[in-house]
């Protein structure tokens, strides 16, 4: 038997559950009484899309180093699950521990000698204590939060507030709430050794940060940005994004004398039908988005190519899972990058948007929208499962009051009156953006046709080999317009001057962080740059030229983005290592660390390898 | 193809409409389609319609598919934004538009194909969400700028130009948007002026999701004997079950009618539709009896025409979403965005 693990403030814990148990909201209770104690604790939601009997996990890194990225390996499993009982068995690291309920005996050979068992006899307490069986279910829950609290260390007094603050206005469900809780840590506390080896130590390194999901963070983006039209087709994982709307709509959009909805929601019968409602509201002046995923992205390719060409702004959120087809639905990946930058057929490209956790998600949600007005264009704004599904530690969100939508080049009625040329696609101002009119605007100037097809300057349709390729020219200086006008890079210089370089991007952020961390602490000094937006700006392309190895790190098998590197920025493919994670687990800083020592091995191996042979 | 540019000068002596506006203003650049090709009179129609009802040309707003037929709005309405989409989509982009501007009027043109083959969901989505629009299919029952292959419109049994023979069942759009709960549901001939416009005038005054299926010869490809959409079959088998007259509130003229075959319709804006009958027992407010008739006319080898259904009071998409009346893309910061105070709360909701 190893020594039991001893660690406090820095271990997992994992959930095992049966999905529809109510066992969701003890777990996220369970997550926030750690944050409420001043230590960072990140959650994530696992869940299959098509096992039976519907398992899932919510699996907790409790870190007060503030590593928000997954670690890998579990050091207390929670076992409430018998379906998945010898795969979550056989996950625990050596010396870690098991909780299970310990009602039912069960045979030795279902456990291991290498770790520690703490068995309570979670169901016989609760059937004891209550007769109904929807009572005995939720229960259970409660109290394995009440017996871990003893367990772990975590503040018994922050977890009754905390059921406090959950059932406001229903306060008859408290008491009960409490009183669970309060029979599982008692029962703990008078019959097991408590506290065990991980625990939990109050302390300050949350701040003033909030505790949200990326998809929510990002509808009320779009709430502050001002869209006003939604279309959306059901799909995971990004439902969630387009309902959090409705609710931030429901709260923050409907008049308080006239009771009326200031916003447009439709769940659409398709992509298709979703992307086409977006097109139709921005061309005619509204703010309009749609939240979707791969699978959806790849439906909407003929009208994004329409989008691009007629240049409508539209806003989409790709809360990107693994693919492709249905691959693994409900897993995380950051596979859709190329077909969204090139999304259509023909000469396309298209702004891009990689927030990192959700507060970005909520800037980006908001900035999207000016983006799209200002440049005339669809606007894509990537989040995957990782950040979109699952709540995380993030800045509090943000807003200047003085801010104003910039809803780019509109001609006015004034304007037209005033006599000033309008062509809808003249490019005036030398950057490639034509001045637009709304519908409706002057009833004799400023009407233009709005198509697919080429047509000149004055919208005019026209198959003219060369006032088609002058559309087409023009069309990329919008698109270097944009380079200036996306989020800049971030920059991470290392401690030494290094030569050593890496970009990143999305979710991969707070692994890379630690992985950085690690690398330098043995050694290895990488400058990292974390890419926000595509097209890229010049900071992109000076960095890659300022060091000699520049890896690569992303979550899909043909690293996606690299591709995008070399093909947008001229650079020598033999520059870009590619690091590459797509098992549909989120990138951990262990395999980031592990994958670049192992490559800067093999550059210096190499040589030495070709003189022996 | 190249666009051609109308002369804009006006004879003096061209009848104005009470806003002003002569007919030419309603009309559009030259038309590109075959001559004679039936789409033609329908945008004429349409022309007609607008002029009559004083409409100022640049509060309508034209949003069409890809076919010949959705090529139209170029030829009509040169003063009023258009939007040529893609195949099929006419009905999401429209109603997108609508839900941004509910002030707009509302204008969408598609073909059989660009409805009832590539684009029949989307039709069908837009009939039952109630979308505030005129939808006109100009039904010719063919792909007329593909070159000739049969769409779903083309009825079981007709003949190719090219001597193929369809063996697929024919869709019927007015008897499905009857039952996806259009309000207003028509079928015209792009030959029949005279009910044609009264319709177009009907439908753009309802306020709900109004539909016409205007059946419309492609003289390229379907006027031909064996085709069951050329003009000389059609005008052999229509069986009009109605005439209408639209009385705008404003308009005081006096029609009389013989009483006894003369329905009035009400309709929400205060316009009236007076119905002539034909067909005496053929009442244009039941659903039921309208699928029933159009049943049994089908099984005669007729198409019955006018106005078939009529919902008096019908509710529209911004009803049901209980939408404000300034329209969505009007409103401003103020009325948009919560505030910094706002995301405050939300903030310390969130610890
Ligand atoms: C996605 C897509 N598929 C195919 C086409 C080719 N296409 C253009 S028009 C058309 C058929 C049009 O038929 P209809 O709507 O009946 O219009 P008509 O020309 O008869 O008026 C087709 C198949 C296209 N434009 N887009
Ligand atoms: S091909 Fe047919 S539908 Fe097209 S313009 Fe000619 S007549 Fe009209
Ligand atoms: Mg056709």
């Amino acid at each position: 038997m190893p020594k039991p693990i001893a660690r406090i403030n820095d271990f997992v814990v994992k959930f095992a559950n049966v999905n529809g148990s109510g066992s969701a909201s003890a777990n996220q209770l369970f997550a926030r009484a750690i944050l409420r104690m001043g230590v960072p604790a990140t959650p994530r939601n696992i869940f299959p899309s098509n096992i039976q009997g519907l398992p899932t996990w919510y699996e907790v890194r409790i870190s007060e180093a503030g590593y928000l990225g997954a670690r890998g390996g579990i050091d207390l499993m929670v076992a409430m699950n018998p379906q998945t009982w010898d795969k979550d068995v056989a996950g625990i690291e050596p010396g870690g521990y098991l909780f299970y309920d310990s009602s039912k005996p069960l045979p030795e050979s279902k456990f291991r000698d290498d770790i520690n068992v703490i068995g309570v006899p979670l169901t016989e307490i609760c059937n004891r204590a209550y007769t109904d069986a929807r009572q005995r279910q939720l229960f259970k829950n409660i109290m394995y939060v009440g017996a871990l609290s003893a367990l772990l260390e975590v503040d018994s007094a922050e977890i009754e507030k905390l059921i406090g603050e959950q059932f406001a206005g229903k306060d008859k469900l408290i008491a009960p709430n409490v009183a669970a809780f309060r029979m599982g840590r008692d029962y703990a506390l008078s019959n097991l050794d408590c506290p065990i080896g991980l625990r939990v130590r109050r302390a300050a390194a949350v701040g003033d940060r909030i505790f949200v999901d990326g998809n929510s963070a990002a509808a009320l983006g779009c709430v502050y940005g001002g869209a006003t039209v939604a279309a959306w087709y059901p799909i995971t994982p990004s439902s969630s994004l387009a309902e959090a709307f409705t609710r931030h709509c429901r709260r923050y959009r409907v008049g308080r004398e006239d009771g009326k909805s200031r916003y447009a929601i439709i769940q659409a019968e398709d992509e298709l039908a979703s992307i086409g409602i977006v097109i139709g509201a921005a061309w005619n002046g509204a703010r309009a988005f749609t939240a979707t995923s791969g699978p959806g992205i790849s439906l909407m390719q003929e009208f994004l190519g329409l989008a691009y060409f007629a240049e409508i702004p539209a806003v989409l959120f790709d809360v990107q899972r693994a693919g492709p087809s249905t691959g693994m639905p409900t897993r995380t990946q950051q596979g859709d990058v190329l077909s969204c930058a090139y999304a259509s057929h023909g000469d396309t490209k298209h702004v891009l948007l990689f927030p990192e956790d959700p507060h970005e998600c909520f800037e980006f949600g908001a900035a999207a929208f000016d983006l799209a007005d200002r440049l005339q264009t669809p606007v894509f704004v990537l989040l995957d499962l990782e950040i979109g599904m699952n709540e995380r530690l993030c800045a509090p969100l943000a807003w200047d009051d003085a801010r104003r939508m910039d809803r780019g080049k509109v001609m006015t009625f004034e304007d037209l009156e005033s006599g000033k040329e309008f062509g809808r696609y003249l490019d005036v101002d030398g950057d490639g953006i034509p001045y637009r009119t709304y519908p409706g605007t002057h009833p004799k100037r400023g009407a233009f046709f709005t198509r697919g097809t080429s047509r000149d300057r004055h919208a005019r349709y026209s198959e003219e080999g060369p006032v088609y390729a002058d559309n087409m020219q023009r069309l990329l200086r919008k698109f270097e317009t944009a380079k200036g006008l996306v989020p800049k890079p971030v920059l991470h210089p290392a401690r030494h001057s290094t030569r050593l370089g890496a970009i990143y991007y999305g979710s991969t952020s707070p692994a890379m962080q630690e992985a950085l961390d690690a690398l330098e602490s043995d050694g290895t000094c990488v400058d990292a740059l974390r890419v926000r937006a595509f097209p890229f700006r010049d900071e992109v392309i000076d960095f890659i030229a300022a060091h000699d190895e520049v890896f690569v790190v992303e979550q899909n098998r043909d690293a996606q983005l690299r591709m995008l590197l070399v093909n947008e920025g001229g650079i020598d493919p033999a520059r870009l290592i590619p690091v590459l994670h797509y098992d549909g687990t989120p990138i951990t800083a262990r395999f980031i660390a592990g994958e670049i020592a192992k490559k800067l091995a093999a550059f210096n191996v190499t040589p030495l390898r070709k003189v022996v042979s | 193809m190249s666009y051609l540019a109308k002369p804009t000068l006006h004879h003096p002596k061209l009848p104005v409409n009470k806003l002003g506006y002569t007919r030419r203003d309603y009309e559009g650049a030259v038309s590109t389609l075959c001559a004679g090709c039936g789409h033609d009179s329908i945008s004429a129609a349409i022309i007609q319609a607008c002029f009559e009802l004083d409409l100022p040309p640049h509060r309508i707003a034209k949003v069409s598919g890809i076919g010949c037929s959705s090529k139209t709005p170029t030829y009509f309405l040169g003063n009023s934004h258009g939007f040529n989409s893609v195949h099929g989509r006419m009905p999401s982009v429209l109603t997108g538009a609508n839900l941004a501007n509910r002030d707009l009027i509302y204008l969408g043109v598609s073909g059989d194909g660009d409805s009832a083959s590539i684009g029949l969901g989307q039709f069908a989505h837009c009939m039952r969400r109630g979308v505030n629009m005129v939808y006109i299919v100009e039904n010719n029952g063919v792909y007329g700028l593909t070159k000739g292959q049969f769409s779903a419109t083309s009825d079981k049994g007709s003949k190719s130009k090219r001597g193929v023979v369809n063996t697929d069942s024919a869709i019927d759009l007015v008897s499905m948007a009857l039952q996806l709960g259009a309000t207003f549901v028509a079928r015209s001939f792009s030959g029949d002026k005279a009910q044609l416009v009264p319709l177009i005038k009907a439908a753009i005054l309802h306020r709900g999701a109004a539909f016409i299926d205007c059946i419309s010869p492609c003289v390229a490809f379907n006027n031909h004997a064996g085709s069951t959409k050329s003009f000389d079959f059609v005008r052999e088998h229509n069986e009009a079950v109605n005439f209408l007259d639209v009385i705008v509130g404003r308009d005081s003229i006096a029609v009389d009618y013989a009483p006894g075959t003369v329905v009035e319709v009400r309709q929400h804006d205060g316009s009236i539709l007076r119905l002539r009958k034909v067909v005496a027992e053929y009442d244009p407010h039941n659903r039921v009896v309208a699928l029933n008739y159009l049943q049994e006319r089908q099984a005669a080898g007729e198409f019955a025409t006018g106005l078939l259904y009529v919902e008096p009071e019908p509710e529209d998409l911004h009803a049901h979403l209980n939408t404000v009346e300034t329209p969505l893309n009007r409103l401003t910061e103020a009325e948009l965005c919560p505030g910094s105070a706002a995301l405050e709360r939300f903030n310390a909701a969130h610890r």
